[in-house]
């Protein structure tokens, strides 16, 4: 931090006049001119908290998904399957176990299971051929939505999240300053708030694994030189089994995320497809920190846009990754090799 | 045995348009429906309805019998307008029934004015536009449109809920605009006030930010949306504390969002919506058309009761064969007697008694629906009232109507009606 410091003064004096005004938006009262510029606080509160929380939803699925295309640059687009998948197996499980909880680790595990055997039975046979792989992962996904299809029928489910997680709880945060003096703290419902937390750790967790530990330290090696890392001895099949486990597990928890504060339906499938591709386009392929600058970027830009310009919301996440591919074509975070 | 297929193929093709040209005791009717898309199962019933209709005359009309071939679409204009030429370029059909969905009756409209000879049925598309800006002398429709729908709600829930404030919430495209606008005159006529709208894309996943931009002071919310984006924004309402009361638009509370799985529709209870039909209608002539429906297809081949894209078809179908009957099968002269019988014969239907105006656009009754809990656990709609005789402009003459404008974002504006009524 302070070597980036002393080789970017002037950007470093931007970004911390940046991280001010966004604290001072978020915590101070608001005066009425900014009120009359920007809408009453608790509306610009509200997107920004739900522009954070989608993008933790986005980096659920994308962390798995580009930290599969740093190690074995196998896109694996059959991604957004194993998202819905998870979703649709979380619901069966959290109604017939009756705790949202306990559907977390089983879907995990098979939703793991599953990725370890698309690792092991498909794209072991066909590495480093990129166009096999897109052709056959393209192939499994719409296999795999026609027998959800079949399976789960068309019409939506929402995963219902436990008691103590229902409704809003209040913020320590000031939203508005009544003419009579009383103050206003801000609601905000409590399972986002319990999904931004969940997203925060697993980052951090994520983090920890990949810098402080020897698997770690495997991966990495892995994501710089694959045939180094085999040429020493390490059996590196296995560490791409556990790393395809670890990102499809992670596709499989968001889709109890999503179909716990948006729905599940036919179709999610490609949408959070093309979500993750997009965060990992605009954060970096392969960069566990890019995906989650990427996924807080696309997500806020969606909330924010939905709510001050909801013509054009649609198209502001595209403005944005072509905006990346254009000045900085590794994405943000990523690395030119 | 490939050669001799394709011989007996062949010659099929050579006498097929012969025999066909050979009876001149058939009417053929082709049947315009999306089979494809999202609104694929809503199609099927309509195909059903028409069979079903078709059976309750014997497959007769006028003396003459009736022919049917289905024109499968995808809700695209431009496959629909294919599809009608080729009915009536290859297969020949004399009347064509539909389309199904909004656009695609803006495209036939417009298709319909270069068949003079012919003459096209509504199916169930709902667009205003379609028998309201420079309407086709030979297109009919038997159905309501999009704003007439939503006719009746606004001073439903004004005089019996006294919700005089709300805020709404619509899709961002022509059915959200048209189904809004319908309720929007009938409630600033009334006397309740609009505080604020916001439009959402179709498709929108996230409504955190919308919902907490929700004035204090309202009433309740009017929604809108429909399918999926109806269960996600249900969802997060109930999530965020789901303060207020909720007022849905026509596709808000249909079969999709009612039989979703989870608990998030269950914020729906209570909610009053309004729409072309009631499941629960008491009249007669509603439920003898709901027992025909579930006598003549097995239950795996049927929805529970017929759908709203089911009664369209019917619909049409019973005024083809009303005003066939009525000319006894006579389409010569550019179908002249037959369009004229069509226009001016009042048709009793399931939903009540339908006719036409000078734009050839029906008046009718809307109903008015309220979401509540049924037998285990399933929420259902229940018939609370109904809006008579609604026409074209919703009781303005056809001046003041054009003079609001078409719907649009800012159409109607509320404070203006407020005052004019």
């Amino acid at each position: 931090m302070p070597v980036f410091f002393e080789k970017h003064p002037i950007w470093s004096l931007l970004i911390a006049i940046v991280v001010a005004v966004v604290l001072w938006l978020i915590f101070a009262p608001w005066p009425p001119g900014l009120v009359e510029v920007l809408g009453r606080k608790r509306v610009f509160l509200n997107a920004t908290f739900g522009g954070i929380t989608l993008g933790a939803l986005y980096f659920l699925v994308a962390s798995g998904f580009t930290l599969i295309f740093g190690l074995m640059r196998n896109v694996n687009l059959a991604h957004g399957s194993l998202y819905l998948l998870g979703g649709y197996i979380g619901f069966e499980v959290s109604e017939a176990t009756g705790s949202w909880l306990i559907a977390f680790p089983v879907v995990f595990v098979i939703v793991a299971v599953l990725g370890m055997l698309l690792q092991h039975q498909v794209f072991r046979r066909m590495e480093g051929e990129e166009l096999r792989q897109t052709m056959v992962t393209i192939g499994l996904s719409v296999v795999l939505a026609d027998l959800m299809l079949w399976w789960w029928g068309g019409q939506s489910y929402t995963i219902y999240s436990p008691d103590w997680l229902s409704g809003p709880v209040t913020l320590p945060i000031v939203s508005t300053v009544r003419e009579s003096g009383d103050i206003i703290y801000l609601r905000y419902p409590a399972v986002r708030i319990a999904i931004l937390v969940a997203a925060i750790a697993l980052g951090v967790g994520m983090w920890l694994l990949l810098n402080r530990t020897r698997l770690g330290m495997l991966i990495r090696a892995g994501v710089d030189d694959r045939e180094m890392l085999a040429a020493s001895g390490v059996r590196i099949q296995y560490v791409f089994l556990a790393v395809f486990a670890f990102g499809a597990g992670l596709a499989g928890i968001a889709g109890i995320v999503g179909g716990t504060f948006q729905s599940l339906s036919p179709g999610e499938d490609t949408r959070f497809l093309l979500a993750s591709l997009v965060v990992v386009i605009v954060g970096g392929m392969g960069s566990i920190p890019g995906a989650a600058i990427g996924a807080l970027v696309i997500g806020l830009s969606e909330q924010l846009g939905l709510v001050y310009a909801p013509t054009y919301s649609v198209v502001f996440t595209f403005l944005i990754m072509a905006g990346v591919l254009a000045f900085r074509p590794q994405g943000l975070l990523g690395r030119t090799r | 045995m490939k050669k001799a297929l394709l011989a007996t193929a062949m010659a099929a093709a050579i006498a097929l348009p012969s025999m066909a040209m050979a009876q001149d005791n058939t009417i053929k009717i082709g049947i315009l429906v999306a089979l494809e898309g999202a609104f694929a199962e809503g199609g099927a019933d309509g195909v059903r309805n028409v069979e079903l209709a078709l059976s309750q005359a014997n497959n007769m009309a006028g003396g003459k019998k009736i022919e049917t071939i289905v024109a499968p679409t995808d809700t695209t204009p431009d496959t629909t307008v294919r599809q009608a030429r080729k009915l009536i370029e290859q297969d020949g059909v004399d009347i064509i029934i539909g389309p199904l969905s909004g656009s695609e009756g803006i495209a036939m409209r417009d298709y319909a004015k270069t068949i003079p000879n012919n003459t096209v049925i509504n199916g169930i598309s709902g667009a205003l536009e379609t028998t309201w800006v420079d309407p086709a002398d030979n297109f009919f429709r038997f159905n309501l449109d999009g704003a007439q729908w939503g006719a009746g709600l606004g001073s439903y829930v004004v005089d019996e809920k006294g919700w005089k404030r709300v805020a709404t919430v619509a899709a961002d495209y022509s059915f959200g605009y048209t189904n809004f606008l319908g309720f929007a005159v009938d409630f600033c006529r009334s006397g309740g006030e609009i505080v604020e709208r916001f439009w959402v894309p179709l498709g929108s996943s996230d409504f955190g930010g919308v919902i907490a931009a929700m004035p204090e002071d309202i009433d309740a919310i009017y929604l809108g949306v429909g399918g999926t984006d109806a269960i996600n924004f249900l969802n997060q309402y109930e999530q965020a504390g789901a303060e207020t009361n909720l007022i849905g638009g026509t596709i808000m509370a249909d079969q999709t969002v009612l039989t979703s799985r989870g608990r998030a529709k269950e914020a729906l209870v209570g909610t009053p919506t309004s729409g072309a039909l009631a499941e629960d209608n008491p009249d007669p002539a509603w439920q003898n058309y709901v027992k025909a429906y579930q006598d003549a297809f097995p239950e795996d081949e049927r929805f529970p009761s017929p759908s709203l894209f089911g009664v369209g078809y019917y619909v049409a179908t019973l005024a083809a064969i009303q005003a066939l009957n009525a000319v006894d099968g006579d389409l010569s002269d550019g179908q002249n007697a037959f369009r004229e019988a069509l226009a001016t014969t009042p048709l009793e239907t399931p939903l009540g008694t339908v006719e036409l105006n000078e734009n050839r656009q029906a008046s009718g009754t809307v109903y008015i629906n309220e979401v509540v809990e049924g037998p285990g656990g399933t929420l259902v709609n229940k018939m609370v009232g109904k809006a008579e005789n609604v026409n074209q402009t919703l009781g303005m003459s056809a001046d003041e109507f054009r003079a609001m404008g078409l719907p649009s974002r800012d159409t109607p504006d509320c404070a203006a009606l407020a005052q004019g009524g």
